[in-house]
């Protein structure tokens, strides 16, 4: 069976100096999930790298959780519009393959 | 090492107010900020520029200093040394001692020659380091399998697991393996993009893979059994009967492996190249032109 594990939502929030009422925002907003086990808020440790980004993204920029959303999305956009253009380059590059 | 006009870094005049200063540092942070642009190593060097701009013009004391220089600096530190001993005679005053979390890497030859290097302020925003991005070769037969490699990244050795089926282009993260953080912020990470070179024998599309096999004529016609190298080893492939040039066949699961998806493969598409015989002997000969008689 797969374990998955997990961080106190309180030590995250004292170890990177942030709110937890800001990562309850970023729940709300559907950025992250947040796992609530016997009362005691949970991260899974899967999601650390992506809240750690969002936190710097507040933290260095600025940026409110209205503002982490927008920029997420298009980052994801532009990340999955990458994923295609490399797809495409690879598939052209068999056919240039064959002229040659 | 060249001069650094950090006002026109933060595209501001040379009287701008500190909140002009702020406002044009924050504007373009949000637009250069690494985690922004990632794999842009331009943007990522802007922003270290941005950021050594904003350290010395947000600063009274080394605006002040900066400013007193400009592009002589090179003479700075003469000119630092005449007007300690001044100090030192006149007043008694101890040296200021910069004390700050910059790594001497964080800033530029410039800064580190004007400033020494180190931020005066510990006050000052925490800062993830530098991504570093960087290629690596592998041959097709590389991403076949799962493979460990070793290499050195500003002195650090890097061991890491390349799974198989990894595609051209493709790029993982190593986290904390970049450039170091900027007033105890996190490091930045390092990003590995594959290079994959293009197989003699073999093509790749996605998780299937194409390969021409040369099929003499009398298989072609009569049919039987012929063996085929795919990147897993020979295996042997049925030919139909009357099997025409150009014919091409699906071989399930004998392609490319799927990407972190262990025990899954593509397929193998197998396109005949059906082969004239040459050199014919006199009877072949006959036999042949017996044929096309028969034929027309």
């Amino acid at each position: 069976m797969e374990q998955q594990e997990y961080i106190p939502l309180d030590i995250f929030c004292r170890h990177h100096h942030v709110a937890i009422s800001f990562i309850s925002s970023l729940q709300e907003f559907g950025l992250i999930e947040i796992t609530e086990v016997e009362q005691k808020r949970y991260l899974p440790v899967s999601q650390l790298t992506a809240v750690e980004k969002l936190v710097r993204l507040h933290n260095e920029l600025e940026i409110n959780t209205a503002g982490i959303d927008v920029v997420t999305h298009l980052l994801n956009r532009i990340q999955n519009m990458q994923d295609e253009i490399r797809l495409l380059k690879n598939r052209l590059r068999l056919y240039e393959d064959d002229d040659s | 090492m060249a001069f650094i006009d950090y006002y026109k870094v933060l595209g501001i005049d040379k009287k701008a107010g500190d909140g002009d200063i702020k406002k044009a540092y924050r504007k373009l942070a949000r637009k250069l900020h690494p985690d922004l642009n990632p794999n842009d190593k331009e943007a990522n060097k802007k922003f270290q520029q941005i950021n050594e701009a904003n350290e010395v013009l947000s600063d009274p004391e080394k605006r002040k200093k900066y400013d007193l220089y400009g592009e002589n600096w090179e003479h700075g530190e003469e000119y630092e040394k005449a007007r300690k001993a001044q100090q030192g005679r006149s007043a008694g005053t101890g040296e200021r001692n910069y004390s700050g979390g910059f790594g001497e890497d964080d800033f530029s030859d410039f800064f580190g020659s004007m400033f020494g290097g180190s931020s005066g302020k510990s006050n000052q925003s925490k800062f993830r380091g530098q991504d570093y991005n960087s290629e690596l070769q592998l041959t097709l037969k590389d991403a076949y399998t799962t493979h460990p490699q070793t290499f050195t990244v500003n002195g650090k050795s890097v061991r890491i697991t390349i799974p198989a089926g990894i595609e051209n282009g493709q790029t993982i993260k190593l986290k904390g393996y970049g450039g170091k953080g900027v007033n105890g912020g996190p490091d930045g990470d390092l990003l590995i993009t594959f290079l994959i070179a293009n197989d003699p024998k073999f093509k790749r599309a996605g998780n299937d893979l194409y390969v021409t096999v040369e099929l003499d004529l009398f298989t072609a016609v009569l049919g039987g059994e012929m063996t085929v190298d795919t990147m897993g080893g020979k295996i042997k492939m049925k030919v139909q009967p009357e099997t025409q040039n150009g014919t091409i066949t699906r071989v399930k699961g004998k392609g490319f492996p799927v990407y972190k998806n262990e025990g899954q493969f593509g397929d193998l598409y197998v396109t005949y190249h059906v082969k004239i015989p040459k050199y014919l002997t006199e009877k072949q000969k006959e036999l042949f032109a017996e044929l096309a008689k028969l034929s027309t």
